[in-house]
């Protein structure tokens, strides 16, 4: 491989950025370091097409310990404690390898979060596949559910919240997208800056060999019809005993001191941790390859650099200290090894049995040029905002559609394959209320809230409301468990952004999420961003997807989506009259993905948010589920077969009757309370400006709609919650 | 009293089990490494949940191999009280201390779920206080948690009384809708032939705070200190005693049969 010519695009590089290498160097770069370019310029570790979007992201807070830049946020909750957190996406290697790419995407976002040194807690997993009645996309959702759970599972990390999203629009593509949320104290925040020339650089872990070598510039590259074949030597394996070795090991090494930065080996392995670390720190850095504890003879240097072996970190470590670093990974079963030291000149050396084969600025490989792409509203957009006449249809047979479609039914057989309960802090598990809620026994009686939200469909019809509303809907989950948000981190996933229109998509996305975030004040504190995912059909649907993290005072006082008692009044509160632009309703009853979806007005969220927030935290509500998917009357159904109590509810008025039902917009609530704290709902809600409708009372083992705005007119739905729970229970049937 | 939990490499709830006997119980904890010899100056042990060696080869299988099991084999021989959750029960079996195997969940799939189960014999320091029949909601989490002993075994061990747990409804019916893995008759937990080495499927650690939804698991560990602490110090003629034991004051011409001694 090292003969002298080696075209650029070979590593996926353009001309003008092999002139640019050429610039930085003032020389040709050697094939070797033209292959460490070819990596860290790619879109995954580069992020040369979306760094200038990004800086849009506000992350300000008075929380904020740690943005973006390193490898995880890092928020405090208070108590000398602090959450760390991120979320990144695993698209490519899951369609290529299901079970292994969705693995290791739970490997390398934990390994993030714990390069923060904190501890992780909790698994947060947002899926979207093509229709689960093509034999193609449900085999890639089995293999992907399957190998999230054999990876968080055995590293004893409670997967405890998560989506499942089927649509024609990710076939062949579908989205994996993890978060990991991490516990550590102010004092252990754990950084990824080299420094102090004389330290050593050590290599822990598993060993490297030869897999996953160029995995980063294939994350960057569209997906053809042989990338199954072809491109299974670019998936990783995981290995998920050496991660929680790792895991164990490592926190016990930042604890006993002497360990001056940590980074986690991911996309371009050895290569990307030694320039970012050098490059953060102003420092250059030796790397001696023989050192590398390496899985097999007779490995070429390319191989060692590149490969993207998983279960490994990169730790600077002060000199003295390097043996009992060493000695506590062998407690652990795993290796340490000095690879190399911290140098004062800024350059990357790396030599083999002492001959130099690469000396690199480390900002000039680190530092990916920024490109600034064409940006063009799609040409269709705006003939989409009209919305068709929709028949009427059977409301009983919608509801039940509506019911069983993935996004909307109960996610029970997923998230059973997922042990949501280890590390016991799960105190609202999966599926039992709005977002999943964790106890901090550190910090008693206060909790953690998370939920992950997103929504193609939205996002595709306009991309600044959709993001908008995404975020919207994150902290509408939150209110229902009665946590206030703290912060979000976000997984962005889009096609091609070298097309005009999936750039024009893509910015107004982050501007929606931007904007979203300053009204809120919610920080960004980090994300990842992932392009290129396009098939054979075309781009995926644009999804931002947001992981939110709340924070509550009373893990006791929290709330579940179901109804609670028979005889408790049932409510809505809202902000915002219902539509049937771009709802659920249209699309999975009518095929049709149509209409301009409505804005959310982000200050009567608020302070539909604080009536909700405080009314949980009050202990007044016996179920608390925002509007979602289906509108008020899928809201109502689940909260009855949730609870196993029927209802009987009077829906406002609309200008139609699926509107009335079926319609959705952001801000609305359905809850339920004992009739005793009506009052005080009500003089709460009227404080702040908020409407509340009383819809009716819980009891029975039916569910009644009527959708006139008038029981009189007889009930529009009227079904034993036997049947309406088969429906949501459909994917029982189908992973 | 003084707690010994075991940590294989990627055992994963050492910390879990910790918590509970430590924090929410008040008893001494000794985290025991892998590598331990010796188990001296420990009550009683729990071979805590997890995925430990990775479960590679066979769930248990690496582990039941580990030094600290010499200990574990040693300890229960004298009466030791022993306690194996989850992937603990399957090092167990594993290792011979307790009869039968564990195959895939016959839906072969992890499941994490909450379950019942019904006590079926009060003859273990980790049941002597409960009573038979008793119903107990505690969550599980396994991929390898259906329980197999060939017809033989199966009858010697019921007939012996070491069928500890079985899967039942909210109302403690046997039932197979009530059985999450597929295990034969429902056996969620075992017993050795001497009653003190007990293993079970279920998490009685994630059941021991209101909080968490359920307290019935810690009915096991507050069964085992009231039992060890009783069997320590109790006066013979007491009914703490008698409970500790299983011994009425009329069978005191013998000494107490210690957990773990074999009958001539």
């Amino acid at each position: 491989m090292t003969t002298a010519t080696l075209a650029p695009e070979s590593v996926g590089l353009t001309r003008d950025e092999y002139e640019e290498i050429r610039r930085r160097l003032g020389r040709d770069p050697s094939p070797l370091e033209l292959r460490m370019f070819g990596v860290m310029w790619s879109e995954h570790c580069g992020y040369k097409h979306s760094k200038v979007t990004l800086e849009l992201l506000p992350a300000e807070s008075p929380r904020l310990l740690q943005g973006p830049g390193e490898n995880a946020g890092v928020l405090d909750i208070g108590g000398g404690w602090a959450v760390a957190f991120k979320m990144e996406s695993h698209n490519h290697p899951s369609a290529v390898d299901p079970f292994n790419g969705a693995a290791t995407g739970v490997g390398g976002i934990i390994r993030d979060v714990l390069s923060m040194g904190a501890r992780p807690i909790a698994l947060v997993d947002s899926l979207r596949f093509g229709p689960l009645d093509d034999p193609t996309s449900r085999r890639q959702a089995a293999g992907i559910i399957a190998g999230i759970a054999a990876y968080g599972n055995c590293v004893g990390i409670p997967t405890v919240a998560g989506e499942l999203v089927a649509h024609p629009g990710y076939r062949g593509t579908p989205l994996v997208n993890v978060a990991c949320v991490g516990l550590l104290r102010h004092g252990d925040v754990a950084r990824s800056r080299a420094a102090g020339p004389g330290n050593a650089v050590m290599l822990v872990g598993a060993r490297t060999g030869r897999d996953g070598i160029g995995g980063a510039a294939f994350a960057s590259a569209e997906l053809d019809t042989g990338s199954e074949r072809e491109d299974r030597a670019s998936v990783q394996i995981g290995d998920p005993f050496a991660g929680k070795l790792l895991i164990e090991a490592t926190l016990d090494a930042l604890r006993a001191g002497g360990v001056i930065a940590v980074q986690d080996l991911g996309a371009a392995g050895l290569t990307c941790a030694t320039s970012e670390m050098a490059a953060r720190g102003g420092m250059g850095m030796r790397l001696e390859l023989e050192r590398v504890p390496v899985r097999e003879e007779g490995m070429r240097p390319d191989e060692i650099l590149l490969s993207e072996s998983q279960e490994r970190m990169l730790l600077i470590v002060a000199p003295g200290a390097t043996e009992r670093v060493a000695e506590i990974y062998r407690r652990w079963g795993l290796r340490a090894a000095v690879v190399g030291d911290v140098v004062a000149a800024p350059s990357l050396t790396v030599h083999s049995g002492g001959t130099p084969l690469v000396s690199l600025p480390p900002y000039a490989l680190a530092e990916a040029p920024v490109h600034r792409p064409a940006a063009r509203e799609p040409a269709t957009l705006r003939a989409r905002w009209t919305m068709p006449d929709l028949p009427m249809v059977d409301p009983a047979a919608a509801l039940r559609t509506l019911l069983s479609t993935p996004a909307v039914a109960h996610k029970r057989a997923v998230y059973e394959q997922y042990d949501h309960m280890v590390q016991i802090r799960t105190v609202v598990v999966p599926g039992a209320g709005d977002a999943a809620v964790l106890r901090l026994p550190e910090l008693s009686p206060r909790g953690l809230a998370l939920v992950a939200d997103g929504d193609g469909r939205l996002a595709d019809l306009d991309p600044y409301r959709g993001a908008r509303r995404a975020v919207a809907e994150a902290a509408a989950n939150l209110a229902c468990v009665g946590a206030a948000p703290l912060g979000l981190t976000d997984c962005l996933n889009f096609g091609n952004p070298e097309h005009p229109e999936v750039f024009w998509t893509f910015r107004q996305a982050v501007t929606g999420i931007a904007d979203a975030c300053r009204a809120m004040r919610i920080p960004v504190v980090g994300g990842n961003v992932s392009f290129y995912n396009e098939s054979p059909d075309g781009p995926v649907l644009p999804t931002p997807v947001i992981t939110m993290v709340g924070l509550l005072e009373d893990v006791s006082r929290t709330c579940g989506a179901g109804f609670r008692e028979a005889e408790d009044i049932i409510v809505l509160i809202s902000a915002a009259d219902p539509d049937l632009a771009a709802s659920s309703y249209a699309s999975a009853v009518h095929g049709i993905e149509a209409g301009r979806p409505a804005d959310v007005d982000l200050d009567a969220h608020q302070r539909v948010l604080a009536v909700v927030r405080e009314a949980v935290a009050r202990g007044w509500l016996s179920s608390a589920h925002d509007c979602s998917d289906g509108g008020a009357a899928v809201a109502v159904t689940e909260s009855a077969i949730l609870g196993t109590i029927g209802a009987d509810v009077t829906l406002p008025a609309a200008a139609r009757t699926d509107a009335a039902l079926f319609g959705e917009a952001p801000s609305r609530f359905i809850l339920s309370l004992p009739e005793d704290r009506l009052s005080d709902l009500q003089a709460l809600a009227a404080v702040h400006g908020v409407p509340v409708a009383i819809l009716g009372r819980t009891g029975g083992d039916r569910l009644r709609i009527a959708a006139t705005g008038q029981r009189e007119q007889g009930w529009t739905i009227d079904l034993a919650l036997d049947e309406l729970s088969r429906a949501y229970e459909s994917l029982a049937d189908i992973l | 009293m003084r707690f010994g939990v075991v940590i294989f490499p990627a055992s994963n709830c050492d910390r879990d089990c910790v918590h509970v006997l430590r924090a929410v119980l008040g008893q001494e904890v000794e985290e025991v490494w892998y590598e331990e010899r010796s188990l001296d100056g420990l009550d009683a042990v729990v071979l805590p949940g997890g995925f430990a060696y990775g479960d590679y080869l066979r769930a248990g299988a690496v582990a039941a191999r580990a030094p600290v099991m010499t200990a574990v084999r040693a300890f229960a021989q004298v009466g030791g009280a022993v306690l194996g959750i989850c992937n603990g029960f399957q090092i167990l079996l594993e290792a011979g201390l307790l009869p039968g195997a564990m195959l895939r969940n016959a839906v072969l799939r992890f499941r994490c779920t909450t379950v019942h189960v019904r006590v079926e014999s009060t003859q273990t320091p980790f049941t002597r206080t409960l009573r038979e029949g008793h119903v107990l909601q505690m969550p599980i989490a396994h991929g390898e948690g259906n329980y197999f002993a060939p017809g033989s075994l199966l009858s010697t061990i019921e007939e012996a009384g070491q069928v500890v747990f079985r899967y039942c409804d909210a109302d403690g019916r046997v039932t197979s809708d009530a059985n999450p893995n597929g295990s034969v008759r429902n056996v969620a937990g075992v017993c050795n032939p001497a009653g003190n080495v007990v293993g079970l499927m279920p998490h009685p650690e994630r059941a021991s705070e209101e909080v968490l939804g359920s307290r019935d698991g810690r009915l096991l560990f507050e069964s085992v200190i009231t039992t060890v602490i009783a069997r320590r110090e109790a006066p013979k003629q007491s009914r703490l005693y008698e409970i500790a034991t299983g011994l009425r004051p009329s069978q005191q011409g013998r000494s107490p049969r210690p957990f773990g001694a074999r009958d001539d």
